[in-house]
């Protein structure tokens, strides 16, 4: 430690760190535009200068590393003088538009120039104006604002990894552009709005919507995967404006997807249901809720009775309070059957457990960040979570090998070492082999099922990589949890992770997978998604999903409604689907509209409270469920608020299976062509897919089908029929794999237990 | 980008430009984009494209928008056609001086042509840049490869005759 002095003050500082950060650490204000915690220095706007001791001119903050005795002056005529040169300097071309720009009243250069500016400028020439680009549906560009800190390139080139924008040109023609009339594609680009010091860079679906002043800001939890980043939910009369992250280092440090920045507009859409509707004699009619309760409970009773033959489908969105009670209201009339995993189709890996095995990180974001060999297994990383994904680009740019099996090549945001790009049957199979490869090495045992694996020289590296890191994991995504063979992808992975010293994360998707599992809001009897729609139900309760897109089970699923005497919906949004197949529809809140709990990926219980104000009648499902708990006379649904919930669910959670390599699972081969379904960016919830902004943007689904063969169209098999998809010829894809686009109404048929490729 | 979607750099450019690459470290393919530009251009007759830039991105491991950035940046690449004779007239103070506005004003009229602009015939563009370094010379005019000082009318009407 060495000590420096900054006006007057005295501070302890590393020797080498920059000035900023240090007079940062101290409170002590120093203007800055380019500099950024989470960027690299570029020292180009000049905002920073200090004056130091014995240094002839003003030096710039961010770029001056501190000395042992240095003598600072922020504040002196020297450093005023210099500021308010720069200050005058960047206000030369920027346009006099406060007024009408949207970054007025949390403007750094507004502050900044009120701050350090001069009151008068003395500059009357012309100013530059710089033509605008359209980049998309989610940042509005006013290029004419831009004073140049290249933060957004930065941004680009160092975070995202995707160089989208650019400086192009030079001195007073200089311009941030994409130069050649792109969109900005990438998945975390809203960042960039946060980042741009000015109001060249805007939020377009928030544009002209509110000042900064008039909203009040709610710290949240976001909703749309399962780091559950910590955002702040803006609202202005009690309307959801905009949603922005809150700096957590554990988790997303200062960054946001965009996923979850601009889904809020799906919470905004005009689809909401608003009061609860009940059909009589094929009608629907509006209820006051006590009726529409009273209704529902009668709708229920009959079936309660006969508890097997009630199903229950629950997004794994919902809060654990909602879980919580949903378990408790239910499970307490022998009704067992509670499903979130609505996207999985192989469950041999509970049934060898004997209870279910929940997926999670074992590692924590930072651990992750810091490992030196990642193997991922079955993973469209950028694509299921986007800051998982920087954190490995980070360990890789750090010099971690990452590797992957994938069934399709697909674009990763930093370097891959190596790949294996195969159908899930070759890529177990790879496993296995990289499973014996490690036992070979360590001299142990080679484990049953990998006898017969040959091993290659690639393999080889690939083994000796995991067992020679000192920080090793496997990751297991989305591809393969939603493959037939997840099991086989989990076992394997597990074995290998035994023998080289990794660490397994089987990363969980959902806002609340993993307090899904806790709190028991999977079968408790051993059963799944797939052996409920085996058995004959005769009521379901369906809550906050589109049933028809938010599973994998399509046709198999709207089947088992449609033989259903009664199906009640709970759920925030009114869809003609929900209406064919309901008797009831209880009107729901979003997460932004009522307090409640998720768990994280890493397990953490993070609460939040009630934001936004839910349209017209619509209630909270926690408290929606406590009424239905008093009229069905239940004891302990006396509850006042939420926590009280809480505290109960977080008392009796369910024991769970954990992630083992000795596991013994039956034998399960698919046949090819085998039919796999994609989840796009923005079709995994329904929130997401009724955000319009996000449903323009580069990461939306389209209803073409992806493979290696050469044909037009491909023809699906489902249990309603065979339905006919575009096909597009796709050399990433691997042979024997067709990709299918899911969360999509044209392909809510798809079955993926139960599909198979026609013709193409 | 597979090898067989580079429609430019192959067989002798690719060469050239691997020449430039051996220069630097392994790792450090990028310290090339201004000699791969430059090829580039000269076997695009003169001026850059889009397509280039991507394709010389995609060659050298960089973010399109990274060669974009140099590409603007430097004035002696070309983003519209050029003459096949690029004439580019300092227009720097020693020339001013020497009254280089009465040659620019001089070759527009003869080629009818003005700055940026290509004669119908695609032989000539006028350009202006600036410093040449070569102010004991003044005025003075790059075309091609070749300096060109002290300039007057006439001397400008023997050098384009004499070029083809």
């Amino acid at each position: 430690m060495i000590k420096i002095e900054i006006n007057g003050q005295i501070v302890e500082a590393h020797e080498g760190d920059m000035l900023i950060d240090v007079a940062d650490e101290a409170k002590i204000p120093i203007p800055r535009f380019c500099y950024h915690k989470k960027l690299s220095i570029a020292a180009n706007c000049r905002m920073c200068l200090v004056e130091v001791e014995g240094a002839p001119k003003a030096l710039p903050a961010c770029a001056t590393p501190v000395t042992d005795g240095m003598k600072v002056h922020t504040r002196s005529p020297k450093a005023r003088a210099a500021q308010k040169a720069v200050m005058e300097f960047l206000l030369i071309n920027h346009p006099l538009d406060c007024p009408i720009c949207d970054q007025g009243g949390e403007c750094e250069l507004q502050d900044v120039a009120f701050e350090y500016g001069n009151d008068v400028g003395k500059y009357s020439e012309a100013k530059r104006v710089v033509p605008d680009h359209d980049v998309g549906p989610l940042i509005a560009t006013d290029m004419t604002r831009c004073i140049h800190c290249t933060r957004c390139v930065r941004f680009g080139q160092e975070i995202s990894g995707l160089m989208e924008l650019g400086a192009v040109g030079r001195s007073e023609w200089m311009e941030i552009t994409t130069y050649v009339g792109k969109s900005i594609t990438s998945e975390i680009s809203g960042n960039i709005i946060d980042l741009c010091p000015v109001g060249a860079l805007t939020s377009k679906p928030f544009r002209f919507k509110a000042r900064a002043w008039e909203m009040v800001a709610h710290p949240s939890i976001a909703a749309h995967d399962s780091l559950g980043s910590h955002i702040e939910v803006h609202t202005y009369q009690d309307k959801v404006m905009r949603v922005v992250p809150r700096d957590n280092e554990a988790i997303n440090e200062t960054w946001l997807s965009d996923r979850d920045r601009f889904a809020y507009e799906g919470i905004n859409s005009q689809d909401r249901l608003t009061v609860p509707l009940a059909k009589s004699k094929g009608q629907w009619d509006e209820q006051e809720w006590e009726d529409a309760l009273n209704q529902t409970v009668e709708l229920l009773k009959p079936h309660l009775n006969n508890p097997d033959t009630v199903g229950v489908l629950v997004s794994p969105n919902a809060t654990v309070e909602e879980l919580y009670l949903l378990r408790k209201l239910l499970h307490a009339h022998g009704v067992k059957d509670i499903e979130t995993r609505l996207r999985q189709i192989d469950f041999r890996l509970d049934e060898a457990a004997g209870k279910p095995v929940a997926p999670g990180l074992v590692n924590t974001l930072p651990e992750i960040e810091a490992m030196e060999s990642v193997l991922l297994v079955g993973s469209n990383l950028r694509y299921e979570i986007p800051l998982l994904n920087l954190r490995v680009r980070k360990a890789q740019l750090e010099g971690a090998r990452v590797r992957v099996l994938n069934v399709a090549d697909y674009p990763f945001t930093f370097d891959l070492e190596d790949k294996v790009i195969a159908d899930p049957q070759a890529l177990v199979d790879t496993l296995k082999v990289l499973v014996r490869a490690a036992a070979e090495l360590k001299g142990t045992e080679i484990p049953a099922g990998a006898e017969d694996a040959v091993v290659s020289e690639q393999h080889q590296a690939w083994a000796k990589d995991l067992v020679e890191s000192g920080k090793a994991t496997i990751m297991v995504g989305a591809m393969a949890q939603q493959s037939p063979l997840y099991a086989d992808f989990v076992l394997w992975s597990a074995r290998l992770a035994d023998l080289t010293g990794a660490t397994i994360n089987v990363v969980p998707q959902s806002a609340n997978e993993v307090g899904a599992y806790q709190v028991g809001a999977v079968p408790a009897n051993g059963g799944n998604i797939d052996s409920m729609l085996a058995s004959d139900k005769k009521a379901w309760i369906v809550v906050g999903i589109d049933p028809e897109l938010d599973t994998v089970y399509g046709a198999r699923l709207k089947q088992a409604l449609d033989q259903a005497d009664t199906v009640i919906s709970l759920t925030a949004y009114d869809s003609e689907y929900l209406r064919s197949v309901s008797d009831i529809m209880l009107p729901i809140a979003v997460h932004t509209e009522t307090a409640g709990t998720f768990v994280n990926a890493t397990g953490d219980w993070q609460s939040f409270k009630i934001a936004s104000a839910a349209p017209g009648d619509a209630k909270p499902l926690w408290k929606i469920l406590r009424v239905l708990g008093n009229l069905l006379d239940m004891d302990g649904f006396d509850y006042v608020h939420a926590d009280e919930v809480l505290e109960e669910a977080k008392a009796q959670t369910q024991s769970l299976g954990s992630v083992q390599g000795d596991l013994a699972i039956p034998a399960r081969t698919c046949d090819k062509p085998v039919v796999l379904g994609e989840w796009s960016l923005y079709s995994v919830d329904p929130i997401v897919r009724r955000s319009e902004p996000l449903q323009k943007a580069a990461g939306a689904a389209r209803p073409v089908v992806r493979s290696a063969i050469e044909a037009d169209e491909i023809v699906l098999n489902t249990p309603a029929g065979p339905i006919t998809l575009p096909n597009e010829y796709d050399e990433s894809v691997a042979p024997g794999v067709v990709l299918v686009p899911m969360g999509l109404s044209e392909t809510a048929d798809v079955t993926l237990t139960d599909v198979s490729v026609a013709a193409s | 980008m597979k090898d067989t979607d580079f429609k430019v750099i192959k067989g002798e450019v690719k060469e050239r430009i691997d020449r430039w690459i051996s220069h630097y470290p392994a790792d450090q393919r990028q310290s090339a984009v201004m000699p791969a530009l430059r090829i580039v251009q000269e076997v695009n007759g003169g001026y850059l494209t889009p397509e280039l830039m991507d394709e010389v991105a995609a060659y050298l491991g960089m973010q399109p928008a990274a060669v974009y950035e140099v590409a603007t940046f430097y004035s002696m690449y070309e983003h519209q056609p050029v003459g096949k004779h690029k004439i580019c007239v300092c227009h720097n103070i020693s020339c001013l001086l020497r009254d280089v506005d009465d040659l620019i004003e001089y070759l527009k009229e003869k080629l009818g042509v003005d700055i940026g602009e290509v004669t119908p015939d695609g032989r000539f563009s006028i350009k202006k840049v600036e410093c040449l370094g070569a102010c004991g010379e003044a005025p003075v005019a790059m075309i091609g490869k070749e300096y060109y000082g002290n300039l007057t009318r006439e001397r400008l009407d023997e050098l384009l005759e004499s070029l083809e």
